[in-house]
C-alpha cells in the first residue's frame, strides 16, 4: 500500500489538502478481515480498509464485486460471517441505534410511495435526525428545489436518484455511504453531485463511495479500493493506482538536436528513456513533463511534438483484474 | 468528530429519534389514504351504502321472531360495522405494507434513527380513525334517519370495537408477513375476507343458518364482534367467549405476524 505522501504535489483530482490524512487519530471507518456469504457464494473475502475522517473513500468493482455487501455490512444492514467493522468507534451491529444517527445512507434499489410529494418525504426524514442539515440547501444543490410539490412518481429516474441523495445526507451524518450515487443522472447532474459532496466532505463529512464510474473516482475520491471476486486487489490514490498500473507516465517528444541520455535519467522523475526512431520516449512519474523540457531547454535542446501520456484509473483496473469495470453492464445490484 | 463530541454522544442514554417523526409519519399515511381513496370509499361508503339501502326496504323493519324479535336491518347494523372494520384492515394493511417492502421503504427506513415498524403504527393509526369515523357515521345514520335508539353499553361497546380492530389487522398483519407480493398479500386477503364476512352474518343472518355454520361462526372473529356490538347497543355485556374469541385471535396472528415478518 501506497501512502498519500508519496504522491504529494500531484495535481489531486479534488484539491484537497494532503495533510488531510494526519489529521485525525479514531478512523471514520474500520473495517478488518470481513467476510460474508450467501449460502455456498462468497461475496466478501477478507477485506480490510481504513478511512481517515473527512477522507472521500472509493470502493470501485466490476458488478457483483462485493461492493454493496461490503458497504451493508459497515451501515450494519448485514452481519458479517467474521471480521469487525467499526465506524466511529462503534460496531454496527451492537450498537444500530448509535449507527444510525452517524450515518447516512444511499442504497441502490429504493423508492417511495408514489403519491407523496417531494417536500413531503425530505421534511419526514429531515424530522428522523436531531441536529439536521438544511433542506432548502440540500434540494437547491441538488435541481430539486422546484419539484417540492412534486408527487415523487413523476420525477425522472435521475431526479429520483438525486432525492434520495438528499436524503442519505439530510440528517447532517458523520459518515455518508453512498451506493452507485451518480448511476442514471446526466453529466450536468453528476458534476452537481460530486460538487455538493465535496462540500459535504468540507464540513468534514467522512464519504464511502461506491462507484464503478472510473470518472467519478478519479475526481472525488481521496483514496481508493479496488474489488474485484470479494478481495481488495489494490488500495490507493487514483493517481497512485494509475501509476502503479502503467508503471508511470510517458513523455514522447523529438528532440532539436542530439543530447546525452544521461542528462534526463539523472533527474528524479525519469525511470526510463528509449528510442522509437527519431522520437525520444521518457517514461517516469511526478511532474514528468515540466522536469523533462526545462532539462532540455537548460541544455539548449528544444523538445518538439510533444506528447503526454498519463494512464488512467481504468487502465488500472485492466491491469489489476484483467477486465473492464463496464463489462457486465450498468445497474447491477450487486 | 472530536473526542469530546464522541464521548458525550456515548455518555447520553440510548438516543431516540424525535417524537416528531411519528407525527409526519402518520400525516403521509393519512394523505396517501386521502390521494388514493379507493380502499377508503369501499370501507366507509359502501357500509354506508348498504345501510341506507337495507334502511329503505320496509320488509327489513318488521321485527321478526326467528331473530329474535330484532328486524333485519337491526341485525345488520352490527354486521355492516365489523364489516367496514374488516375492509378497512384488509384492503389498506397487507397490501400497501407489502408494497412498502417491495419498493425498498422499510429497508431504507432501517438505516435511519427511526425504526421500520414505525411506519406499520402510523398506518394502523390512520386506519383506526378511519374506522372510527365510519362506525360513528354507521351508528349517527342509524339513530338520525331509521329510528333505532343509541347504543345502551357505550363502553361495552368501545371495547368490543378495539378487540375487533386488533384481532382483524392482527389477521392483517400476518398476511402482509407471510405474503412475498402485494399480489399474493391481496390474494390472501380476499382468501380470509369472504368466508369471514360469510360467517359474520353479511349475506344471510346466521340465526338462520344450518347449527353447524353457527357454531363455526360463533368462533369467527368477524361474527364474534358482530355479536358483541349488537349486545352492547342493546345494553348488554358481550359475551365472553366473543371477547375471548377476538383477544384470542389478535393474540395467535399477531404472535404469528412478529414471528414471520420480514422488513426486507
Amino acid at each position: 500500500m501506497q501512502t498519500p505522501d508519496t504522491l504529494a504535489g500531484e495535481p489531486g483530482a479534488s484539491g484537497a489538502p494532503g495533510s488531510r490524512a494526519e489529521a485525525a487519530s479514531t478512523p471514520a471507518v474500520e473495517i478488518s478481515h470481513l467476510r460474508k456469504t450467501y449460502g455456498p457464494v462468497v461475496a466478501v473475502d477478507d477485506v480490510s480498509f481504513s478511512v481517515t475522517e473527512g477522507e472521500i473513500f472509493g470502493i470501485l468493482g466490476p458488478n457483483g464485486a462485493g461492493k454493496t455487501t461490503t458497504v451493508e455490512c459497515a451501515i450494519g444492514l448485514r452481519s458479517p460471517d467474521s471480521g469487525t467493522i467499526r465506524l466511529m468507534g462503534i460496531d454496527p451491529q451492537a450498537d444500530k441505534a448509535r449507527i444510525h444517527e452517524i450515518t447516512g445512507v444511499q442504497l441502490q434499489s429504493g423508492a417511495f410511495p408514489a403519491k407523496l410529494r417531494v417536500g413531503e418525504i425530505i421534511d419526514t426524514y429531515r424530522s428522523f435526525y436531531r441536529h439536521p442539515a438544511d433542506a432548502g440547501e440540500l434540494a437547491g444543490a441538488l435541481g430539486l428545489a422546484d419539484k417540492r410539490n412534486s408527487y415523487y412518481r413523476s420525477l425522472s429516474g435521475g431526479q429520483q436518484q438525486r432525492l434520495s441523495v438528499v436524503l442519505a445526507l439530510i440528517g447532517a451524518p458523520r459518515i455518508a455511504v453512498l451506493d452507485e450515487m451518480t448511476t442514471g443522472l446526466d453529466p450536468q447532474a453528476r458534476r452537481a453531485a460530486w460538487e455538493l459532496i465535496e462540500h459535504v466532505r468540507d464540513r468534514g463529512t467522512t464519504v464511502l463511495l461506491v462507484t464503478h464510474f472510473m470518472e467519478e473516482a478519479e475526481r472525488l475520491c481521496d483514496r481508493v479500493a479496488l474489488i474485484d471476486s470479494g478481495r481488495i486487489v489494490a488500495l490507493d490514490t487514483p493517481a497512485g493506482l494509475a501509476t502503479r498500473a502503467m508503471g508511470g507516465k510517458t513523455v514522447r517528444f523529438l528532440p532539436s538536436a542530439p543530447f546525452d541520455a544521461n542528462l534526463l535519467t539523472s533527474l528524479p522523475e525519469v525511470t526510463a528513456i528509449e528510442h522509437d526512431g527519431h522520437h525520444i520516449v521518457v517514461t517516469g512519474t511526478g511532474e514528468l513533463a515540466t522536469a523533462v523540457i526545462v532539462a532540455l531547454h537548460e541544455a539548449g535542446v528544444e523538445a518538439r511534438d510533444v506528447r503526454i501520456d498519463a494512464s488512467t484509473l481504468e487502465d488500472a483496473f485492466v491491469r489489476l483484474t484483467g477486465r473492464h469495470l463496464h463489462e457486465a453492464g450498468e445497474g447491477e445490484p450487486s | 468528530m472530536t473526542t469530546l463530541e464522541l464521548s458525550q454522544l456515548r455518555s447520553q442514554s440510548e438516543p431516540r429519534p424525535p417524537l416528531a417523526a411519528f407525527g409526519n409519519m402518520v400525516l403521509n399515511e393519512a394523505r396517501l389514504a386521502w390521494r388514493q381513496p379507493a380502499g377508503m370509499i369501499a370501507g366507509a361508503g359502501i357500509a354506508l351504502l348498504l345501510l341506507i339501502i337495507f334502511g329503505e326496504i320496509p320488509a327489513f323493519k318488521q321485527a321478526s321472531s326467528s331473530l329474535g324479535g330484532y328486524s333485519t336491518f337491526d341485525v345488520y347494523i352490527p354486521i355492516l360495522m365489523g364489516f367496514s372494520i374488516a375492509i378497512i384492515a384488509f384492503l389498506y394493511l397487507p397490501g400497501p405494507l407489502v408494497s412498502y417492502r417491495e419498493l425498498g421503504i422499510l429497508r431504507r427506513l432501517s438505516t435511519t434513527p427511526v425504526p421500520a415498524y414505525w411506519v406499520l403504527a402510523a398506518q394502523i393509526v390512520v386506519q383506526a380513525c378511519l374506522m372510527a369515523v365510519t362506525l360513528a357515521l354507521i351508528v349517527t345514520v342509524s339513530i338520525v334517519f331509521f329510528g333505532i335508539s343509541a347504543p345502551q353499553n357505550p363502553a361495552a361497546m368501545v371495547l368490543a370495537i378495539a378487540l375487533c380492530m386488533a384481532a382483524l389487522f392482527a389477521i392483517g398483519l400476518a398476511i402482509a408477513a407471510l405474503a412475498r407480493t402485494s399480489g399474493a398479500a391481496r390474494g390472501l386477503m380476499a382468501a380470509a375476507l369472504y368466508p369471514l364476512m360469510f360467517f359474520s352474518g353479511l349475506y344471510y343472518p346466521v340465526q338462520l343458518m344450518p347449527a353447524v355454520i353457527q357454531d363455526i361462526s360463533d368462533y369467527t372473529p368477524l361474527y364474534a364482534a358482530v355479536q358483541a356490538i349488537g349486545a352492547a347497543w342493546v345494553g348488554q355485556f358481550p359475551a365472553t367467549r366473543s371477547l375471548l374469541v377476538m383477544a384470542g385471535y389478535a393474540l395467535v396472528f399477531g404472535f404469528l405476524a412478529k414471528r414471520f415478518f420480514r422488513w426486507e
